[in-house]
């Protein structure tokens, strides 16, 4: 944030500190409505204060990433002492039924990727995405290649080529996403966070909210397998499967050698993408593993979605930590040891 | 034969009347003062945009025809900031109430204020939240009968021209749903203000302020701003309180020149990286 604030008026943007949470979360909104790209970052109870306009953003469709770089918490908790105890509000902090992508780094250059990809992704489903950092990953320094400008990919606004007369500004498209109008290019548009209908204009009663809603969760939820991403460390004769995110990830990956290293069959699972969560990836290996080791910084969180989608096909076993430091890769060999025993 | 046309009909999406505002309310008031002010003006429509947050007054963007956000409640001011910022080109007006703009969202009107962000905010005041059945807001004048102020409110309220004086406005005023002709000039005036520029405007709200205070209808309460208010322009904010049954002083109160934040940033961004600085805002 701070190299963005200094970098960032000699490429032509706009930098802002605003007073609050609530006030940058929904400036953002407002700027992508105007027509620009926009992100905000936060950490702990900054995040509770954007979930209203998480919510927001999802209901008017409004383009936007928002990055957490987790500490322990709750409350005001542990700045600035790493945790993943943000994951479940990433997925469920907002009131009302929404669904949402949040990707999960865990070194520097995936910083970098990941959040051109977020952008990427806030652009094509007209979703606000989060990037869910924790403290270590968010402080870390590491190398980081930059390419050229020119090779990086960007999925472009979904603007209308309509005339005002025809466009309607929550009208899906084929894919269920509408196109979008920026204020001041004569399509006076409505937007608002009330249900709405297709001319965004507030419809109160239910076939108003089943028509919408279900479009809106329906935009990603139909889009799972092309949204959804993780990475895999040898997996293929695994009777364990470790599965850990962020710079837990890093540490277990760690124990995983170990492990190997005394000739234990186990592997690493590293969800990239944790929300939507690579539900059918966790069906299939819970047919063929004995158990899930989930390791993460929080008392259980992403655990839940683990042992729902194992389905009691392997056992879940969680080894969870409050935050304030990384696991010890030796405590993951343990579990590690115990789950293929 | 000729069909008569609303002169403010243009401005309205009349499909989606009637409106939700009770008879004797004054926003809708103010909303025909406001199209006689783009009217006046001569803003170029497709450059206005109007932002609203929650509650009575907030429903004012919905209703008219231009880029219009009816965004979260008390956010009305950042949002609005958001905007103007990435399209300096647009005319953004915030209309909302006190409950939204001075309650919930007094933190960011008062930094905006500062800021002198180029926005005008209309702030409808009707001393109650309307939507919400009628409970105190910090405007509620000493006295008065809410449903969440049983016994009459104790608090002191914020005098909201005061507010915007100090917290750094450009050009401050206060008129009654009574003063048309003042409103909608004094929102003209207000759309050629570059900065930070306030108008409230008192309003009745017969079905929940005026009811409880025993203070009559819609029309006793433009009786009674006629009868009450006093002209005073350029009059010092520090005394211009509102109580129950005083008199209330209207006017343009603040009329002066101040960077606007956008020309603040580009100063100090153009001196500090001459011609490294690549130009803010816009897209």
């Amino acid at each position: 944030m701070e190299h963005f604030a200094s970098r960032i008026p000699t490429v032509g943007g706009v930098f802002l500190q605003m007073e609050d949470e609530l006030a940058s979360s929904i400036a953002i909104v407002g700027a992508a409505w105007g027509g620009a790209k926009v992100f905000t970052v936060t950490s702990g109870p900054g995040f509770s204060l954007m979930m209203e306009h998480l919510g927001y953003a999802a209901m008017t469709e409004t383009p936007l990433v928002l990055v957490d770089v987790q500490r322990g918490g709750p409350s005001t908790g542990l700045p600035t002492l790493p945790g993943q105890a943000d994951m479940m509000q990433a997925r469920w902090g907002s009131h009302g039924d929404y669904e949402i992508i949040a990707l999960c780094p865990n070194s520097p250059q995936e910083c970098f990727n990941l959040t051109i990809d977020a952008f990427n992704l806030a652009e094509e489903y007209r979703s606000p995405v989060l990037v869910m950092m924790d403290e270590c990953v968010g402080h870390m320094t590491e190398k980081v290649v930059i390419p050229p400008a020119e090779e990086i990919h960007l999925f472009p606004r979904r603007y209308t080529s309509l005339p005002p007369s025809e466009y309607l500004p929550f009208r899906p498209g084929p894919d269920g996403i509408p196109e979008m109008a920026k204020a001041g290019d004569g399509y006076r548009a409505e937007v608002t966070g009330l249900t709405h209908d297709e001319h965004g204009y507030p419809a109160m009663n239910w076939q108003a909210q089943q028509k919408l809603v279900s479009r809106l969760v329906g935009k990603i939820r139909n889009n799972v397998d092309r949204i959804t991403r993780w990475e895999e460390k040898e997996l293929e004769d695994a009777d364990v499967a470790v599965v850990a995110y962020g710079i837990t990830s890093r540490v277990a990956e760690r124990a995983v050698q170990m492990a190997r290293a005394e000739g234990l069959p186990v592997g690493l699972l590293r969800p990239v993408v944790v929300w939507p969560f690579p539900e059918k990836r966790i069906r299939e290996l819970a047919s063929r593993v004995r158990a899930f080791v989930v390791v993460e910084m929080n008392y259980g969180q992403m655990v839940h979605e683990v042992e729902r989608c194992a389905a009691g096909k392997a056992r879940t076993v969680l080894l969870g930590h409050g935050g304030g430091t990384v696991h010890e890769p030796e405590g993951i060999l343990e579990a590690i040891r115990e789950a293929v025993a | 034969m000729s069909t008569l046309i609303n002169p403010v009909e243009p401005f309205l999406r009349a499909d989606r009347m009637p409106h939700i505002w009770c008879p004797g309310c004054g926003i809708g008031t103010t909303v025909n003062c406001f199209a006689r002010a783009l009217v006046e003006s001569k803003l170029p429509l497709d450059k206005v945009a109007v932002v609203s947050g929650i509650g009575c007054t907030g429903r004012v963007a919905g209703y008219i025809h231009l880029d219009s956000f009816h965004t979260t409640h008390g956010r009305a001011i950042p949002f609005a900031t958001g905007l103007k910022l990435a399209n300096p080109d647009l005319h953004v007006v915030v209309y909302s109430g006190d409950g939204d703009l001075i309650a919930i969202g007094g933190n960011h009107f008062i930094h905006a204020a500062r800021r002198n962000v180029d926005i005008t905010v209309i702030c409808v005041n009707n001393f109650t939240y309307g939507m919400t059945g009628g409970q105190v807001t910090p405007t509620t004048p000493l006295g008065a009968i809410a449903t969440t102020s049983p016994y009459g409110c104790f608090e002191r309220p914020f005098n909201l021209p005061f507010l915007a004086e100090s917290s750094g406005a450009v050009y401050v005023a206060r008129w009654t749903a009574y003063h048309v002709r003042h409103i909608a000039h004094a929102m003209v005036e207000a759309f050629q203000k570059k900065g930070f520029s306030f108008i409230e405007i008192l309003s009745p709200c017969p079905t929940l302020y005026q009811r409880r205070n025993k203070m009559g209808d819609g029309l006793d309460t433009m009786r009674f701003y006629k009868q009450h208010s006093v002209i005073k322009n350029g009059a010092d904010t520090r005394e211009v309180d509102i109580s129950l049954q005083g008199d209330i002083i209207v006017g343009k109160f603040v009329d002066i020149e101040r960077p606007t934040l956008q020309q603040a940033m580009d100063q100090q961004l153009r001196q500090t990286l001459r011609d490294r600085y690549a130009g803010g805002g816009g897209n």
